[in-house]
């Protein structure tokens, strides 16, 4: 008699299960699913934790030596000089003051542009506009720093574009200083600032906005009471980016700033020129200590998800 | 909500100055270069095509050029294998301490450039005494670029679920063969994407990149600082500017193909 082999043992012999390492090493896996998280989570970890928390840890005690005023060699000499410092000197005050200023005044101009920008995106372009307008916001967002800054550097410089501009109505441009570094950073952080919050507007169903007209809502009540709430994520995420990235900045204010310092400023100058590292570190303590009370208090908003 | 048609044309008109407000700076960029002029006046007095030629043949601008160009790749590899690894443990577990990775990981950008920069200067000089060069300026770029791969392969995954992997598991893959042939093809565009983005974002950095890239090396952000301030110099910056927007026209493309056709399939 020929042994006819079962149809089901037979679609298994079909492919075999060789008994190779890698099977097992996979079985392994598939049971364990710790080492599974382990595994994935190791290098990733090891590598922020190693480079860049340690970093701020290490920036965070550098900030308590002192630089050798003859040698320009780091002591290690516990001390609280520099913090004291930088918490007792008017020039910090003042500087910090202005770079809280600027970031706030910036972070408000672009989302008066971005909000009603992105609402035109999502809810009244067509489809088809509405591809060719995230072109257009995204291909900004890829085209240099540098180059925007040195865009507004040919518009706001003496016999440029706003000169000319202007001239009819007996005006100059504001050149380099304070107002051009405002417009400048305001200019390069805004499609930052409009993705996310056209991501939010987005993700809010039209059901939504015709349930509130139908309930009576005007356009208006429906914003504040059914859109707004629901893009508070994303204003929080885009916001995130125009205010920390403009109290971090030094260069373009250097490009467009003219003789302007910002706490940026301060801490570059203190690395290089100055060459007192540990200043440097205090000074870069305040931009720290400021955008993490912003974060802590954003967190809870889970918008750290839409960043 | 119904928008009467004023408001529409209101809103419209809002978008229309937005975007020239956005792009009319990058149009002069591009007309200064051609310009006669050495010094932004504007209206160009003549237009000229020396500074095009005088660009191309100048060798710090080339090797700036191959410079950025490495340091973006060597940057955009170590980010992709750990941002995809970060996403997949976060998308697939539940653990301890899981938001806070979650901020781990955003921190890089979303603390202020100069933090991060002065904070890795002061790792590599003071606390490791490395000198400061290629090797500086890519971990740092990788450490902030992980976070752009993380983003793109997180939504990815949160997007396609876990049935098909496990209808694979079910018919008896093992979990290399579910990874090749069904988790890999679903994630690859987005692992396209991040790492796109991840190596613009290395291109032109700059803030982070003048704190760790000591006096040897010179990325094309940091050729275009340098030479910004000189006269002479002032119109070949213009045409590296516009190469540079050139150069980003080609990833945006890609990109917007890639998430397009995602989102029909």
């Amino acid at each position: 008699m020929t042994t006819v082999s079962p149809s089901v043992p037979d679609r298994v012999g079909a492919s075999p299960v060789r008994d190779s390492p890698a099977r097992r090493g996979s079985a392994f896996l598939y049971r364990h699913a710790k080492v599974r998280l382990a595994l994935l989570l190791s290098a990733p970890l090891f590598w922020l934790g190693l480079v860049y928390i340690a970093a701020l840890v290490a920036l965070l005690i550098t900030a308590f030596w002192t630089v050798d005023s003859f040698t320009g060699k780091i002591i290690i000499e516990w001390n609280l000089a520099n913090i004291t410092k930088v918490l007792g000197d008017a020039l910090y005050h003042t500087v910090t003051l202005r770079t809280l200023g600027t970031a706030l005044v910036v972070t408000v101009i672009d989302l008066a542009i971005a909000i009603p920008f992105a609402f035109f995106m999502a809810k009244v372009a067509s489809r088809r506009a509405q591809r060719i307008l995230v072109v257009a916001i995204l291909m900004p967002l890829w085209a240099s720093y540098l180059v925007k800054a040195y865009a507004w550097r040919s518009i706001l410089a003496q016999g440029g574009i706003l000169d000319w501009l202007f001239a009819p109505i007996g005006q100059t441009s504001p050149g380099y200083g304070l107002e051009g570094a405002v417009i400048t950073l305001a200019y390069l952080w805004l499609p930052f600032v409009i993705l996310p919050i056209y991501t939010a507007l987005e993700r809010v169903p039209d059901s939504l906005l015709e349930a509130s007209a139908d309930l009576g809502g005007k356009t208006g009540r429906t914003f504040r009471h059914v859109i707004l709430p629901l893009i508070t994520p994303g204003i929080i995420a885009g916001s995130i980016f125009s205010f920390s990235l403009t109290l971090g900045d030094y260069i373009a204010v250097k490009i467009v700033g003219g003789a302007t310092q910002m706490l940026g400023s301060l801490v570059y100058a203190n690395v290089g020129v100055a060459n007192n590292l540990p200043l440097a570190a205090a000074i870069s303590l305040i931009p720290l200590a400021i955008i993490f009370v912003y974060l802590a208090v954003v967190r809870r908003t889970g918008a750290l998800e839409n960043l | 909500m119904k928008l009467t048609l004023p408001s529409r044309i209101v809103l419209g008109i809002v978008a229309a100055v937005t975007l020239a407000f956005i792009y009319v700076p990058i149009v002069i960029v591009v007309l200064n270069s051609f310009s006669t002029s050495k010094n932004l006046t504007w209206p160009p007095p003549g237009f000229t095509t020396e500074w095009w030629v005088k660009a191309f043949t100048n060798e710090a601008a080339l090797a700036a050029v191959s410079t950025s160009v490495t340091v973006a790749f060597a940057a955009t590899a170590i980010a992709l294998l750990l941002g995809t690894a970060l996403s997949f443990a976060l998308h697939r577990f539940t653990f301890f301490g899981k938001s806070t990775v979650n901020l781990l990981v955003v921190l890089p950008i979303a603390l202020p450039g100069i933090v991060t920069g002065i904070a890795l200067n002061n790792a590599f000089r003071t606390m490791l005494g490395l000198q400061l060069g290629w090797l500086t300026i890519i971990v740092a770029h990788a450490t902030f670029c992980v976070v752009t791969v993380f983003n793109n392969v997180f939504a990815r995954l949160r997007r396609v679920g876990t049935s098909l992997e496990e209808a694979s598991s079910d018919l008896g893959a093992g979990i290399w063969t579910t990874f090749r042939l069904v988790t890999f093809p679903q994630i690859r565009s987005a692992l396209f994407a991040g790492g796109l983005l991840s190596f613009a974002l290395s291109f032109d950095e700059i803030i982070v990149t003048t704190f760790t890239a000591g006096s040897g090396v010179q990325t094309l952000p940091i050729f275009i600082l340098e030479n910004m301030f000189r006269p002479n110099q002032a119109p070949i910056v213009a045409v590296v500017a516009v190469v540079m927007i050139l150069i980003a026209i080609v990833p945006i493309y890609l990109a917007q193909r890639l998430t397009s056709s995602d989102s029909s399939r």
